[in-house]
C-alpha cells in the first residue's frame, strides 16, 4: 500500500523522540519499512508512538514484550531493522 | 500578508522540564499561558535524564546548601555566578519537596524519607568526604518529572500548542519582547502570538556535534531565536563530554566498562592511556580520558576509514564477566555499534552531552544584555530557563544532578517573577507593524528556491566541523581553522534548498529551519572557544594549559551580528555569604 505523503510525514515527525536511542532505532526502521507498512501495521505503529520513550526502548531492546500478536510482529520488525 | 493573531499573557517555548515548571507557576496563578512544543511534552529530552536532582535534604548524612554551593562553584571552575548558585542551592530542598507533593515517585528510605544516591563531586564540609545528595526515581528521574509536571499543568488548564515550532521573537521599537511567530507543523500555518512576555525553554543544542547524546529535537531553537533578535549568547565554548559514546551513534557506554578492565586502543593497537596517565591508565578521570582519546584522533591515530574514533576492547574479559557484570553493554554494542563486544572492540568517541552556556539571564530568568555601561541590563518581556539559558550556575563545568535542579529552580523562579511582573505590567504592548515579516521572508526563501544546498549535507558538514574543531582537545590551529570552516558552512546554510514546497507536515522544511538555529550555536561555540586563551573546566586548550584568572575570569558573550565577542564580569558575590575565592581545582 502506498501511504499518502501527509500521513508518512506525520509518522516520520512523531518518530522524533525524547531519547536518542529511539531516534536511531526508529530512523532505521522507517528507512527500511515505511513504504511497505500495511494499514494494520500503521495502526499498531501509531499505538507504539503513544508509549513513553523508556517503555518503547525496553521493548525495542527486547527487555519487554508487547501483548498483542500484531504488536509482537511489528516490534520484531523494529528490533531487526 | 496579514497573519492571524492570538493573544496570551505569557508564551513559553519548549515543553520540557523547565518550560513545564514555569508554565505551572503561571497557570496556577490563572494567567493565560501557552506552551509551544515541537513534540508531545512528555517526549521532551528531559526524559533522558537519569542521575537525579541534587538537593541537600540531608536524609542520608548531614548536608547543607552551603556545601552544595561550594561543590557547584568548584565544579564550575569558578566561572559560575555566585549569587545565582546560592539562590539555586538554597531553593533546592523546596523544589524537591514540591515535586514530591505533586506526586513524583521518588525512591524512598525505609523511614519514608526520600532516598538520596551518591554522585561524583558531592561532598560534605567543603570537599572533606562524599555525601549522598541525589534524589532519584529509579533510573527514570527525568521521565517521572516530566509526567508529574505535565499532569499538573493539564490540571491547571495550561494551553499546549503541540507540534508547533516557534520561529522568531517579536521585539518592539523600544526593544521589548511582545510576542513571537510560530508555525503549526500539521498545516504549515504561520501565526502571530502577542504576549506580555516570552519564556525560552528550548533545551540544549548538542546536535551541533557529530557525536552527541542529545535527541534529534535538540537543535537550539531558542538560541537561534534570541541571536536573530540581537541577543548575545554567553559562555558557548563550554560543553560537557562523556568519553565513551558509540561512534556514529552517540549512545553512551558506561564508564563501568573501563572499571571492569576494558581498555582503549588507537589505530596502532596501542593502549594509549598508558602514555597519558601512567598510573591510572584507562581509569583516569573523565576529562583526562576524553582529551587523550581526542588527541589520538586529532594526531592521526584514530580508527576507521575516516580515522575518527578509537576502540574500547573488552573481549579479553571473557563472556562471563561481560554478561554478568556489564549487563546491557553487549546489547547496546550490538544494536548501535553493530559489533559483539565478546568478539570485537566497540568503536567509541568523546561524545557531547550538555551545554553549559546559553542565553544570558539573571536568577529570575530575565534575559540580560550589556547596555549603556550596564553588563546586565534587562530585556523587557524576555526570559530564558533550563539548558538554553546561562544563569550562570554551571560556569565552565556542570556538577552532576544540577541540570534537573536548574530546570526546577529557575523554571519556578521565572514563573514567580512573571506573576509579580504581570501585576505591574497589565497591558499588552502593541506589535510593530512589520511583525512576522522577518519569519515570512525566511520561509519565502525556502518556498521559492529552485536549487541550492542540501539540508542534510550542510548539516553533516556543520556537525563534522564542530566535532573536529571544537571537541575536547583544543588548539589555536584547530580552533582558528574551525572558525573559518564554520563561516563557510554558515554561507551554505543561507543557500539551502528544499524540494518539497508543500505546507502540510513538511518535515524537510522544518529541518531546514532547525539548521538555521544549529548554525547560530555552532558559530557561537567556535568563535567563543577560539577567543578564550586559557583552560577552564570543560574548555581545555593544549596551547594554554592553565586557568588564567587574571585575564579570563569573565563570561564570554557572542553576538551574531558581526560574529563578535564581548565579555562581562563573573559575579563572585553571593547573596548572603562570603565569596568563594578562586582556588586551584583538585579532586
Amino acid at each position: 500500500m502506498q501511504l499518502d505523503k501527509n500521513r508518512k510525514e506525520r509518522i516520520i515527525w512523531r518518530s522524533r523522540r525524547g531519547l536518542l536511542e529511539m531516534d536511531l532505532i526508529l530512523e532505521r526502521f522507517l528507512s527500511k519499512h515505511l513504504d511497505s507498512l500495511s494499514e494494520d501495521e500503521i495502526l499498531v505503529y501509531d499505538g507504539f508512538l503513544q508509549l513513553p520513550d523508556n517503555d518503547f526502548l525496553d521493548m525495542a531492546m527486547g527487555r519487554k514484550d508487547p501483548q498483542d500478536i500484531l504488536e509482537i510482529a511489528l516490534m520484531n520488525k523494529i528490533r531487526n531493522s | 500578508m496579514a497573519l492571524n493573531k492570538q493573544i496570551f499573557d505569557t508564551l513559553i517555548v519548549g515543553g520540557g522540564g523547565s518550560g513545564l515548571r514555569a508554565a505551572l507557576q503561571l497557570a496556577e496563578a490563572d494567567h493565560r499561558v501557552a506552551v509551544f512544543s515541537k513534540v508531545f511534552p512528555t517526549r521532551s529530552h528531559t526524559v533522558a535524564a537519569q542521575g537525579g536532582i541534587g538537593a541537600s535534604l540531608g536524609n542520608m548524612q548531614e548536608d547543607n546548601w552551603l556545601w552544595h554551593m561550594y561543590d557547584t562553584i568548584k565544579g564550575s571552575d569558578y566561572l559560575g555566578d555566585q549569587d545565582a548558585i546560592e539562590f539555586m542551592c538554597r531553593k533546592a530542598t523546596e523544589v524537591v519537596y514540591e515535586l514530591e507533593h505533586f506526586g513524583m515517585p521518588f525512591d524512598r528510605n525505609p523511614d519514608g524519607t526520600i532516598y538520596q544516591r551518591p554522585f561524583g563531586g558531592h561532598s560534605q564540609n567543603f570537599g572533606e568526604k562524599p555525601v549522598q545528595r541525589a534524589c532519584a526515581a529509579a533510573d527514570r528521574t527525568g521521565h517521572a518529572m516530566l509526567h508529574t509536571l505535565y499532569q499538573r499543568n493539564v490540571r491547571a488548564r495550561c494551553q499546549f500548542f503541540v507540534e508547533w515550532m516557534a520561529l522568531d521573537l517579536i521585539r518592539d521599537y523600544e526593544g521589548a519582547v511582545v510576542g513571537l511567530v510560530a508555525m503549526e507543523m500539521e498545516t504549515g500555518q504561520v501565526m502571530l502570538f502577542q504576549s506580555k512576555a516570552v519564556v525560552l525553554a528550548t533545551g540544549g543544542a548538542g546536535r551541533i556535534y557529530r557525536s552527541s547524546t542529545n535527541a534529534y529535537i535538540n537543535t537550539g531553537d531558542g538560541m537561534g531565536m534570541a541571536a536573530r533578535a540581537g541577543i548575545p549568547l554567553e559562555d558557548m565554548e563550554f560543553w560537557q563530554f562523556h568519553p565513551t559514546g558509540v561512534a556514529g551513534a552517540g549512545v553512551l557506554i558506561t564508564e563501568g566498562v573501563r572499571g571492569e578492565g576494558g581498555i582503549l586502543l588507537n589505530s596502532q593497537g596501542e593502549r594509549f592511556m598508558e602514555r597519558y596517565a601512567p598510573t591510572m591508565k584507562d581509569l583516569a578521570s573523565r576529562d583526562v580520558v576524553s582529551r587523550a582519546m581526542d588527541q589520538e584522533i586529532k594526531e592521526g591515530r584514530g580508527v576507521g576509514p575516516d580515522k575518527d574514533h578509537v576502540l574500547l576492547k573488552l573481549d579479553h574479559l571473557g563472556p562471563d564477566v561481560i554478561n554478568k557484570r556489564l549487563p546491557g553493554i553487549r546489547e547496546i554494542a550490538i544494536k548501535f555499534a553493530h559489533v559483539d563486544p565478546i568478539k570485537e572492540p566497540i568503536p567509541v568517541v568523546p561524545t557531547c552531552h550538555y551545554q553549559m552556556g546559553g542565553i544570558p539571564t539573571n536568577y529570575y530568568g530575565q534575559v540580560v544584555v550589556p547596555k549603556n555601561g550596564n553588563p546586565n541590563s534587562i530585556v523587557p518581556g524576555l526570559y530564558a530557563i533550563g539548558e538554553c539559558a546561562c544563569v550562570s550556575v554551571h560556569g565552565a563545568n556542570r556538577l552532576g544532578t544540577n541540570s534537573l535542579l536548574d530546570l526546577l529552580v529557575f523554571g519556578k523562579a521565572a514563573g514567580d517573577h512573571l506573576v509579580e511582573w504581570l501585576k505591574t505590567n497589565p497591558q499588552h504592548r502593541d506589535l510593530p507593524k512589520d511583525a512576522g515579516d522577518f519569519s515570512l521572508s525566511r520561509l519565502a526563501r525556502l518556498d521559492s528556491s529552485s536549487s541550492g544546498e542540501s539540508v542534510h549535507e550542510v548539516g553533516q558538514e556543520l556537525r563534522r566541523t564542530v566535532q573536529n574543531h571544537a571537541g575536547v582537545f583544543r588548539t589555536e590551529q584547530l580552533l582558528s581553522e574551525g572558525v573559518e570552516k564554520i563561516k563557510e558552512v554558515a554561507e551554505r546554510v543561507k543557500r539551502t534548498h528544499v524540494k518539497d514546497k508543500s505546507k502540510v507536515f513538511n518535515t524537510a522544511r522544518i529541518e531546514a529551519l532547525e539548521l538555521e538555529n544549529l548554525i547560530v550555536v555552532a558559530e557561537a561555540t567556535l568563535v567563543s572557544a577560539e577567543a578564550r586563551k586559557e583552560s577552564r573546566g570543560a574548555h581545555a586548550r593544549d596551547d594554554f594549559k592553565e586557568r588564567d584568572d587574571k585575564n579570563w575570569l569573565k563570561h564570554s558573550l557572542w553576538y551574531q551580528e558581526g560574529n563578535r565577542m564581548d565579555y562581562k564580569p563573573v559575579n563572585l558575590k553571593p547573596l548572603t555569604v562570603e565569596s568563594f575565592e578562586p582556588k586551584v581545582r583538585v579532586y
